[in-house]
């Protein structure tokens, strides 16, 4: 997964959404554990608009 | 064998604080671990709150914490039509639109006042667990690892609910259940200084824009959006920023704060105690599903813990059983109200436009004194018998 840390807002909607508790945000720190198994979730609702699958544009 | 403290309450928000201040009022030794540099902020919050729900808590208002006292509620459907509630007029309780990085503070000196220790830039990784027992977190102080052991482990780290999730109760979401919203800080609005108002239908699919006054001509402008509804990334902010363009009371305005958030819309959940650990507030999914609103209901839950707590430390026992009675407390104050609102969400949902125009333009008529969910769904079971049908029995 791809954050883009100058859109991210650091709000947590992904990490209480993400079905697999995979992601982890440590104040401004985005990050995704083994469990993420790219179901795109995140992407779709994060209210910035600042994740991105990898290998998609 | 001694643990390090009775309580630790992960996360400083409204629960959390609540929880802390009445665990250590009755005597427990409680640490409260806050990820953040600061209580209170960054903001994730509308900010709107009744006064009743603070009094229910024992929350005494200070008008510190206090930016606009609120006369009455707006209701706007898609074509317009416009439901008004003045609850001035009917010397109800209302409702106020608090400064949440004074109030989460001042909820959080209380919790010190009582003999609660604080620890900031202190986040939580992970719980510790022997067997089925919750026996302590592992944190990250300032980035050094840290294991701190406790008896019972307090999970009010919000709509993240990581804690419960670590510990083994599920606490995901569908995404019918989960809304998120994007919301500014407005100035130089030409919109009313003491009403809040809530914008429904396909304007924001699924939730609602809101514009909850903060004084003067400022406003907080935001935006909740049915996850389940959204197509691409940005959609939130894409149907905040056209609304607001679109209305002339708003697009005068300019922002002067940007946040996002989710919350949960979904039932409360099925479990909010284990051996160990006691789940307060957005973690325990008991956000009002139709407001999105969960100050009150945070609030109150973190008073129900801190007094179960307070029993359990005299008692030397955090079992489940010993917990349970915290779990009965809330339910009995709130689950009733958290599913029927849950039902009316759901149905509302399947509401066209045209079909909501006609709602608000026949509330308009009705005699609704007081702004509550409960008294527009009387209204609505007098008016549209059959758009509440699956859940008269609840209303």
């Amino acid at each position: 997964m791809i954050v883009s840390i100058e859109k991210c807002m650091h709000c947590g909607a992904c990490v209480g959404s993400c079905p697999q508790n995979a992601i982890y945000l440590n104040e401004i720190v985005l990050e995704f554990n083994e469990n993420c198994n790219k179901c795109g979730r995140c992407v779709r609702l994060c209210p910035a608009g600042a994740l991105k699958m990898e290998g998609k544009e | 064998m001694k643990t390090d403290y009775d309580v630790i309450v992960v996360g400083g928000g409204p629960a959390g604080s609540m929880t802390a201040k009445h665990a250590a009022k009755k005597g427990a030794r409680v640490l409260m671990i806050e990820k953040r540099q600061e209580i209170g902020a960054s903001l994730r919050c509308a900010e709107g709150v009744n006064k009743k729900g603070l009094a229910k808590a024992g929350v005494p208002v200070d008008k510190r914490w206090v930016s606009a006292d609120i006369a009455g509620a707006k209701l706007v459907s898609p074509g317009g039509k416009v439901f008004r509630i003045d609850e001035s007029q009917a010397g109800a309780e209302v409702g106020l639109v608090l400064e949440r990085h004074l109030f989460d503070k001042a909820m959080a000196a209380d919790a010190a006042r009582a003999g609660a220790e604080i620890w900031l830039k202190t986040a939580a990784v992970d719980v510790i667990k022997e067997g089925d027992k919750v026996v302590g977190v592992k944190a990250r102080r300032e980035g050094e690892p840290i294991t701190l052991t406790a008896g019972c482990v307090v999970a009010a780290d919000g709509f993240e609910s990581q804690v419960a999730r670590w510990a083994g109760i599920d606490t995901s979401l569908k995404t019918g259940d989960i809304t998120t919203c994007y919301q500014y800080r407005m100035a130089n609005l030409k919109t009313e200084p003491d009403y809040c108002e809530f914008i429904i239908g396909s304007v924001a699919p699924g939730g609602y824009i809101w514009v909850f006054p903060k004084g003067d001509d400022t406003a907080n402008v935001g935006i909740g959006v049915l996850a389940s509804k959204l197509k691409k990334p940005g959609d939130v902010k894409m149907y905040l920023d056209k609304w607001i363009k679109k209305d002339p009371r708003l697009s005068c305005g300019q922002p002067v704060e940007a946040i996002a958030g989710g919350v949960s819309v979904s039932p409360p959940v099925e479990q909010s105690v284990m051996n160990g650990l006691i789940l307060v507030g957005d973690s325990a999914r008991i956000i009002d599903p139709i407001t999105g609103g969960g100050i009150a209901n945070g609030l109150l839950a973190g008073k129900f813990a801190g007094e179960v707590l307070g029993d359990c430390v005299q008692a030397n026992d955090y079992s489940e059983a010993a917990l349970m009675p915290y779990d009965k407390k809330w339910r009995d104050a709130m689950e009733n109200r958290l599913w029927r609102n849950w039902m009316a969400k759901e149905k509302f949902l399947t509401l066209s436009d045209k079909t909501l125009d006609g709602v608000i333009d026949t509330l308009s008529t009705a005699n609704v004194d007081k702004m509550s969910v409960h008294n527009i769904l009387i209204a609505i079971k007098e008016k549209h018998p059959e758009l509440v049908k699956e859940f008269e029995e609840l209303i």
